[in-house]
């Protein structure tokens, strides 16, 4: 049944051995080769980032490193373009309020 | 570092490779590159690895031109031939492209050319040298550019092959968490073998919405629908170009049977005019669109689903050449692109262009510009005027003039109508970066006298944030002109002296350049 | 002409203004409110010059006594009212200046040039070396110590120019260029020419900011405006991480230059909405708006070393723009006594945010005839002689 169907099947995946990241504390599982924006989509998590005025959800958008909708913070550090950045084995993804600098402020 | 500048092409000896370029000067052989001092500039720089670049830095290297290839991604193909990082292990890449087997074919000539490609570099500004002309090309390292580590290239000519990034009129609902780019689906299943979920209406504009379709439907999503907001017929407008072109036909022809097989309906003269859910999308409503693009009162259609991928056709990335002042044209779609002459060259003398710099067209010509650009690159560094002339030279001018051609008629078929903002109430996020509504811009394009994307921006902070308007310039554009006063400043190509953010500690240490501008 | 049918009424006005940048926006405002009937002209948009290429600096610590001084001074003053009488999203913020000093040297400078302005009318408190992270807690260590300005203060200068010019209730035409300048039998002003047919007055500013030259010259008077570029780098949204307009003591000596060749001094700030700004370069290079990476990089430097915690913040946007010099560094602002009818209301160079109010309140009086408020003697616009 096409519904049943993968994109790792249409493409006859082999993948190296997955392995953990988390997101807000959760295992999220990655893939060798996917970007950190890939592997939360993989896990069905579709927004890491919150508006700065607004407060709203938002996640990769145009998914090509245009857009910076996809704005996460990676160990800490903010405004990483999530659809851009590779997953790497112990990655702490964390969402990212705003600006991401809220520590900078006086 | 392989392809670095050279010895004078006086002393080399015959050349089969470019053979077909009839102009060949005797040519050294086939690793005609030592390294040289890392003070020398290259030839030719490249910037952009899709099938322009490819092509034209393939080409550059069989004229016996030395080359840098610069591209922001980590592997080659751009945003057409994007495909999976090894890790993923794909033993049927194919499977998600046409055309596969000519990509890694050009690729393979690439990784023979010993062309430098240097992967991971964001480009974010070109200068020119004022004593002698040579360029320098500013880049940032590593995936995302974000740590600042400067890289600084230069060279003797520069072919820009940027490409472009997809254009998004905004709708209610857009912003919602589920709603991506349609070229921004493909770009993460292309890549990353992920979908945004298991229902996914695709909508917008273009020919490239049967391809998403196609592949997403592939890939084992469910495709409610597709929904297209031109009428197809539009094309029948342009029965030359079209008939000329029969790859297109045959490419829209599989992907109109792949739809087929998969049961997905094509709903033409149609929009997403509402996205619902709070958090994530839940459905979409469709409505009918007049020809001008307004909705049709009382024709909305909810569609459940769980994501949306939109676009409406693409926008030719060209803020590194607007910065040196190369001139743009309207293209018929509504968008700029470089405005180019016969042989590519932009209108700043050393600074050429290929692909979608110069309006949508296709991966095909894009190739095709690439390698006509490298050809009158090297005309000029080698002085071998005659090398324009040759057969080969003249054959690709003429495809690129048929596909140009088609692609007008596409653009044009698929130009958004002047009524699309009807469906864009005023308490609708036009900037997603900076969270700016259709009521604020079209208050300042009205009460407080902006009339053009610019001044909108200044009055509204729309297209001040991240993207620097790569997402919300076009409507942002089209609100500004609706303004009521009178007084309308036509619409400019929009001006990005920084293509890429950079860390102010960054920008802070690069040598001084007194005589540089 | 006397023979023709009398114009259209909606063709004549008592005041034309020809820009719709901050300086004319003002203009218009206040020679409305002195009730007269104005009309702005504008070949672009409104803000569309140098005001929508600004910081929005509304300063008095920069500026030595004298009668640029003065104007501030009196411009500081209307832009408090404005603040109360404009919608907030002009963002008025009176949050004040802080001029470092490097070392000793530079502070013993400050002092002598404070205490001058002090007589003047400006309120200027020394800061010393161990009280400075008190007012911007990221400034970085080791500095000399610095004077805070708590008149300097800041605006958002193309919503401050488009918000004077709704308030003023003038006929705002923009995207029509002024062709010629309509003169009566005795070389006295009678409107404006433009691509959409004549408008006629009796007074006529030019407000055109670093083209004012241009405009000069269609009613037969020199001025010599010229282009001196700057660059504003703008960075990713932060929050308050720069509390002042803080700037190293060079700028002062910067601003007073005449020289061509390119001068940097960071003068860096937050905003509401959440970059800091950080400008300004200075050189003359008629209008290239050729990105420089030069000035950017010595603007990163000296904004870095002021804040180090800026290194790492990223830049997302940087845009030329083009102060309108004169060679005094005064405006030109006031009737042209070449051209009876034509008045002057440019040529601000890096100061025509800060001046507008006054500016537009000087030649609002000379319009209707009232005692000005400052001395227009020093801005007088044929004090350059002929070409």
């Amino acid at each position: 049944m096409a519904r049943d169907r993968t994109p790792a099947d249409l493409v006859g995946a082999d993948p190296g051995p997955p392995f953990e990241i988390t997101f807000d504390g959760r295992p999220v599982t990655a893939l060798p080769g996917q970007s950190v924006a890939a592997a939360l989509w993989g896990a069905g998590i579709l927004a890491w980032r919150t508006t700065r005025n607004g407060g709203r959800p938002r996640g990769a958008f145009c998914g090509i490193g245009q857009c910076y909708d996809c704005l996460a913070t990676v160990n800490g550090e903010p405004n990483r373009r999530a659809c851009l950045v590779p997953a790497r084995p112990g990655d702490a993804i964390t969402t990212q309020e705003g600006h991401g600098h809220a520590g900078l402020a006086v | 570092m392989p392809g670095s500048p050279s010895e004078p092409y006086e002393a080399r000896e015959r050349c089969e490779a470019c053979e077909p370029y009839e102009a060949c000067e005797p040519y050294e052989g086939s690793q005609q590159h030592v390294a040289s001092a890392p003070s020398e500039p290259y030839d030719l720089a490249v910037i952009g690895a899709g099938p322009a670049g490819l092509a034209g830095a393939v080409t550059a290297r069989t004229l016996g031109l030395s080359v840098a290839l610069l591209d922001a991604a980590p592997r080659t193909g751009g945003q057409y031939f994007r495909h999976p990082a090894p890790g993923l292990g794909a033993a049927r890449p194919q499977a998600l492209h046409h055309d596969w087997a000519e990509f890694t074919a050009l690729r393979r000539r690439f990784e023979e050319s010993e062309a430098a490609h240097l992967a991971h570099h964001h480009v974010w500004t070109v200068t020119r040298q004022d004593d002698d002309g040579t360029w320098t090309v500013h880049a940032l390292t590593g995936p995302d550019a974000a740590s600042g580590t400067p890289a600084r290239v230069r060279a003797r000519a520069v072919l820009l092959a940027t490409g472009a990034y997809e254009r998004q009129l905004p709708f209610p609902g857009w912003t919602l968490p589920g709603v991506v780019g349609a070229g921004g689906a493909q770009a993460m299943l292309k890549a990353g073998l992920v979908l945004p979920g298991r229902r996914i209406v695709v909508a917008g504009s273009g020919p490239l919405l049967l391809a998403v379709a196609s592949s997403l439907a592939a890939a084992g999503a469910r495709v409610p629908a597709v929904v297209e907001a031109s009428g197809y017929l539009g094309y029948a407008r342009s029965p030359r170009a079209l008939a000329t072109s029969p790859h297109k036909l045959l490419e829209a022809a599989v992907h109109g049977s792949a739809l087929l097989r998969h049961r997905t309906p094509l709903r033409t003269r149609s929009a997403v005019t509402e996205v619902h859910g709070t958090d994530r999308v839940e459905a979409v409503t469709v409505s009918r669109l007049d020809r001008a693009w307004r909705p049709v009162p009382g024709t909305g259609r909810r569609i459940a689903c769980d994501a949306l991928a939109v676009g409406h056709g693409l926008v030719p990335q060209i803020e590194l050449a607007t910065g040196l002042g190369c001139a743009t044209r309207h293209t018929p779609d509504g968008t700029h692109a470089l405005a180019l002459d016969a042989l590519q060259e932009t209108s700043v003398p050393g600074l050429w262009a290929a692909g979608e710099t110069g309006g949508t067209g296709g991966w095909q010509l894009a190739r095709t510009e690439g390698e006509l650009a490298a050809i009158a690159v090297a005309a000029r560094l080698r002085g071998l005027p005659a090398l324009t002339r040759s057969r080969r030279a003249r054959d690709l001018a003429r495809r690129r003039d048929r596909m140009r051609a088609f692609a007008d008629a596409m653009a044009a078929a698929h130009a958004p109508g002047p009524g699309w903002t009807s469906w864009l109430p005023d308490d609708t996020e036009v900037c997603r970066c900076e969270e700016v509504t259709a009521g604020g811009i079209r208050e300042a394009a009205g009460e407080l006298g902006a009339r053009d994307a610019r001044t909108v921006k200044l009055l509204t902070r729309a297209g001040m944030g991240w993207c620097q308007g790569r997402m919300c310039g076009a409507a942002v554009a089209c609100l500004a002109a609706s303004g009521t006063a009178q007084g309308t400043v036509p619409p400019s190509a929009e001006r990005r002296p920084l293509a890429v953010p950079v860390p102010l500690g960054t920008l802070a240490t690069g040598p001084e350049e007194p005589g540089t501008t | 002409m006397p023979l023709s049918n009398p114009p259209d009424v909606s063709d004549v006005s008592d005041v034309i203004v020809v820009g719709a940048g901050v300086v004319g926006a003002a203009c218009a405002y206040y020679a409305a409110r002195s009730g007269l009937t104005v009309t702005v002209l504008d070949r672009g948009p409104v803000a569309g010059g140098t005001t929508g290429a600004g910081e929005g600096n509304l300063l008095v610590s920069d500026k030595e006594p004298g009668p640029e001084l003065e104007l501030a001074l009196l411009s500081t003053r209307l832009w408090q009212e404005l603040a109360r009488e404009l919608p907030a999203r002009i963002e008025y913020e009176a949050k004040g200046g802080l001029v470092v000093a490097s070392d000793a040297a530079g502070m013993a400078a400050l002092r002598k040039f404070a205490a001058a302005q002090a007589e003047a009318g400006v309120t200027a408190e020394e800061i010393p070396a161990g009280r400075l992270h008190e007012l911007e807690p990221h400034l970085a260590p080791g500095l000399g110590g610095g004077f805070h300005y708590p008149q300097d203060a800041q605006v958002q200068p193309a919503l401050a120019a488009a918000h004077l010019l709704r308030a003023s209730g003038a006929r705002v035409r923009t995207g029509e260029e002024v062709t010629a300048v309509l003169t009566g039998a005795h070389g006295e002003v009678r409107g404006v020419r433009t691509a959409a047919g004549d408008l006629h007055a009796p007074h006529v500013v030019n407000a055109a900011g670093t083209w004012g030259g241009d405009v000069a010259r269609l009613a037969g008077a020199h001025l010599p405006v010229l282009p001196r570029r700057g660059f504003v780098l703008v960075t990713e949204p932060l929050p308050r991480v720069v509390r002042h307009k803080v700037y190293a003591a060079d700028y002062v000596a910067d601003v007073a230059s005449g020289s061509a060749a390119l001068q940097t001094s960071a003068v860096v700030e937050g905003t509401p909405a959440g970059p800091v700004l950080i400008g300004a370069s200075r050189e003359r290079v008629d209008f290239d708006r050729t990105l420089s990476v030069e000035a950017l990089r010595r603007l990163a430097a000296q904004a870095t070393a002021l804040f180090p915690v800026l290194a790492r913040v990223r830049a997302i946007r940087t845009y030329a723009g083009f102060r309108p010099y004169l060679p005094d560094h005064l405006p030109a602002i006031g009737p042209d006594p070449r051209v009876p009818g034509l008045l002057h209301a440019c040529g601000h160079e890096g100061a025509g945010i800060g001046l507008a109010p006054g500016t537009g309140a000087l030649i609002a009086a000379i319009l209707a005839g009232r005692e000005p408020p400052v001395s227009p003697a020093p801005f007088r616009p044929d004090r350059f002689g002929p070409a």
